[in-house]
């Protein structure tokens, strides 16, 4: 009889640390393309089925600017502000690819249906739709395989904690997710767009009625959704090099979604608590099991259970409850 | 009308009323063939349909130009495989257009059927070995229980929830065939069973390369299934499913134990994704771990929209579509998804009911009852329209 599955506590206990370190890593990312589904889930209801396209678009872009840049599978030879130069415009051209791409999605996949007042599910299909027809747009330009690896920089161990070496990338995309989640927050709760984005949530034809232009809030809000998966997509392309191919977006998307969801959908807070924690259970997960291909399978599994045991998430998921 | 006996003359004028009814309650749209297959008498259809399941039959020994795989890919197994992908629309749309639940892990259940079939046929498998036919029973079983433990938890959330959770189940299953010892991962499972039978040359007649019986095996599993469901949609499941896809809270509030018979729709439909996949695993003869991915499950559900959420009929023509224009145009088979993909968008914002319409006509005893309370309705109107008119309308 072969073997079904076997737990290896050893190994997560010996890498217990470093473990926990990558999984934040990967967490923040995933908390930044949660934020996406979050904000599009809060203001229509409706889950962006496209949106792990808008992020690995963005993905796309990070990695043809690095490489018009002269960046490419060795580490650059150039000073650190040269380096935080480039990475800075290769951000500001994968967050504009995304946001372009999310425009996009929202014009021809949303935007129609909603003018006819289309049932729930037709706008999912479409979405769905619309994430197939970007991916094999990609596939049919760039072929199955992943794009040639971007090294960034000479990633070095920052400091050391009781044997386990935190890297530089790792504090800098934890800070960053945080830092993003900080402003994405006060930016909703503080802006004039924030307001209208949270009236809309609360109930979009009351705000309609205050003079709220529901259209404009639901484009920004794409967009905002966006921006923030080309943050994401930088991040990604950093921590995978050699991660960016059609499909890339697929499997990440369903853990942003998860993410969210574990957080509480519609909930900004939430989408950096579920995917700081998503990012940790799927890699002690992984390490308890033994593949990197567990690490899905237990984000699938954490979904399913939390929507069994608490379907609104941990920090309860409406974005229209969020006070200014 | 739709009773094959004669009628006197106060049910003929009642009949004659229905019609007229019927006509002008109609939206204007021209709906011909619809409108003409609900007017035949029921024997008429069953005639119509034995032809039908006649041409069906004969399809794979004709081979018809223009309409062909050939010469890239071979006419009967192109059959074979059209009739599985409209096998697993059937299911799937018992779940998406009958119960209204949007399944992106359809594909999961298509594998667990395939991976039944393998386990307890094929010689690389360590398990009890039985006869190849009875594992598509026993796959329906699996697959049944597969579609309950998964559905328990997840039909009490909203729509758009459960579909990504049934895409999560989708890729769980196909993750768990790469990384499970036991299901043997890309190597995966040769020589799996088939029906038994010899033919005069001593070659098993189900083998890998003839199409043709694995064609016929598997539409006659789709005519007893259709035999099935039909039943099934005139019972008090298939009114309680109609009320179910078109007001959840509304069929909850009139008494429709929503989440049992959303149960039932699960279930039905994970047996016949599992039925499919037994069929597949043995027509292809070899199982791995590869094409049980989210596209797959996609596709399906390009079948089942196509077809028209909701028709059966619509399901397998969609099912046959899918399958079919990658085999028959190889030019454009590498860009299938592309172009399903852009048909998904394109129906949903142009006709999201589908190319075959989605609503099926109100069922037989329904649509009577209708009829008369219309008829009450317009009653004075009716009775001064001259016969000569009413009956022209009726054809």
């Amino acid at each position: 009889m072969d073997q079904w599955i076997s737990f290896d506590w050893e190994a997560l206990g010996a890498n217990f640390w470093s473990a926990t370190v990558d999984g934040l890593t990967f967490g923040g990312i995933y908390a930044l393309v949660a934020l996406g589904y979050t904000l599009v889930y809060g203001v229509l209801n409706l889950i962006n089925f496209a949106h792990s396209e808008v992020f690995i678009v963005g993905a796309y872009a990070v990695v043809f600017t690095l490489t018009s840049l002269g960046f490419g599978p060795s580490v650059p030879n150039l000073a650190w502000y040269a380096i935080a130069a480039n990475l800075l415009l290769a951000l500001v051209f994968g967050m504009l690819a995304s946001a372009v791409t999310a425009f996009i999605v929202e014009r021809v996949a949303y935007k129609p249906l909603r003018a006819k007042g289309a049932p729930r599910l037709v706008f999912l299909i479409s979405a769905i739709g619309m994430s197939f027809v970007i991916q094999y747009l990609i596939f049919w330009w760039r072929g199955p395989n992943p794009e040639p690896a971007v090294i960034m920089f000479q990633n070095k161990p920052v400091f050391d904690i009781g044997g386990t070496l935190i890297y530089f990338d790792s504090i800098l995309i934890v800070s960053a997710a945080i830092i993003m989640m900080v402003v994405v927050d006060q930016f909703i709760r503080r802006s004039k767009l924030g307001r209208g984005i949270r009236a809309v949530a609360q109930d979009p034809d009351t705000a309609t009625l205050m003079g709220v232009n529901r259209e404009r809030i639901i484009v920004s809000t794409f967009i905002l959704g966006g921006l923030l998966a080309g943050v994401a997509a930088l991040f990604y392309v950093m921590k995978v090099p050699s991660g960016v191919l059609y499909l890339g977006g697929f499997l990440l998307g369903v853990k942003a979604f998860t993410a969210a969801v574990l957080g509480g959908i519609g909930n900004v807070r939430g989408a950096l608590l579920g995917g700081l924690l998503l990012g940790l259970i799927g890699n002690y997960g992984q390490i308890l099991l033994g593949s990197a291909q567990w690490n899905d399978v237990v984000c699938f599994v954490v979904l399913i259970a939390v929507l069994m045991v608490r379907p609104e998430g941990i920090l309860g998921s409406n974005l229209g409850k969020v006070r200014a | 009308m739709s009773t094959g006996t004669p009628m006197g003359g106060a049910a003929e004028s009642q009949a004659r009323a229905d019609e007229l009814v019927e006509e002008t309650t109609k939206p204007t749209r021209l709906r011909g063939l619809s409108d003409w297959w609900n007017h035949l008498p029921r024997l008429s259809q069953w005639a119509f349909l034995l032809i039908a399941v006649a041409a069906a039959f004969a399809l794979p020994l004709v081979n018809i130009p223009l309409l062909t795989t050939e010469p890239s890919n071979d006419w009967p197994l192109a059959c074979a495989e059209m009739a599985r992908y409209a096998l697993v629309a059937v299911g799937l749309n018992v779940v998406v257009g009958q119960a209204g639940l949007l399944d992106l892990g359809y594909v999961g259940f298509f594998a667990v059927g395939a991976y039944v079939a393998a386990l307890w046929t094929s010689p690389d498998s360590t398990l009890v070995h039985i006869p190849y036919l009875l594992t598509l029973p026993l796959a329906a079983m699996v697959t049944v229980v597969f579609g309950v433990l998964l559905g328990i938890p997840t039909l009490r959330l909203r729509g758009d929830y459960l579909a990504i959770v049934t895409l999560g189940f989708g890729e769980i299953i196909r993750l768990l065939a790469t990384i499970i010892p036991a299901l043997r991962g890309q190597q995966g499972f040769q020589e799996v069973g088939h029906p038994p039978g010899t033919n005069a040359e001593g070659n098993p007649i189900f083998s890998n390369s003839a199409g043709a019986p694995w064609y016929w095996l598997t539409i006659t599993v789709i005519i007893l299934v259709m035999i099935a469901l039909g039943n099934l949609e005139r019972s008090r499941v298939g009114r309680n499913w109609i009320a179910l896809r078109e007001d959840e809270d509304a069929a909850e509030i009139m008494g429709v134990p929503t989440f049992r018979y959303k149960l039932w729709a699960f279930g039905i439909g994970a047996a016949l994704g599992g039925s499919a996949g037994a069929i597949a695993a043995g027509q292809i003869g070899f199982v791995n771990n590869q094409r049980f991915d989210v596209q797959m499950s996609v596709l399906f559900l390009v079948a089942v929209v196509l077809g028209g959420q909701g028709n059966k009929f619509g399901a397998i023509l969609g099912g046959a579509i899918v399958a079919y224009i990658p085999l028959r145009f190889t030019g454009i088979a590498e860009f299938k998804y592309l172009i399903f993909g852009a048909v998904l968008v394109v129906l949903m914002i142009f006709r999201p009911q589908g190319l075959f319409g989605k609503r099926p006509h109100l069922l037989t005893f329904e649509r009577r009852a209708h009829k008369r309370i219309a008829n009450l309705a317009n009653a004075p109107a009716v009775s001064t329209a001259p016969a000569g008119t009413t009956k022209e309308a009726g054809q």
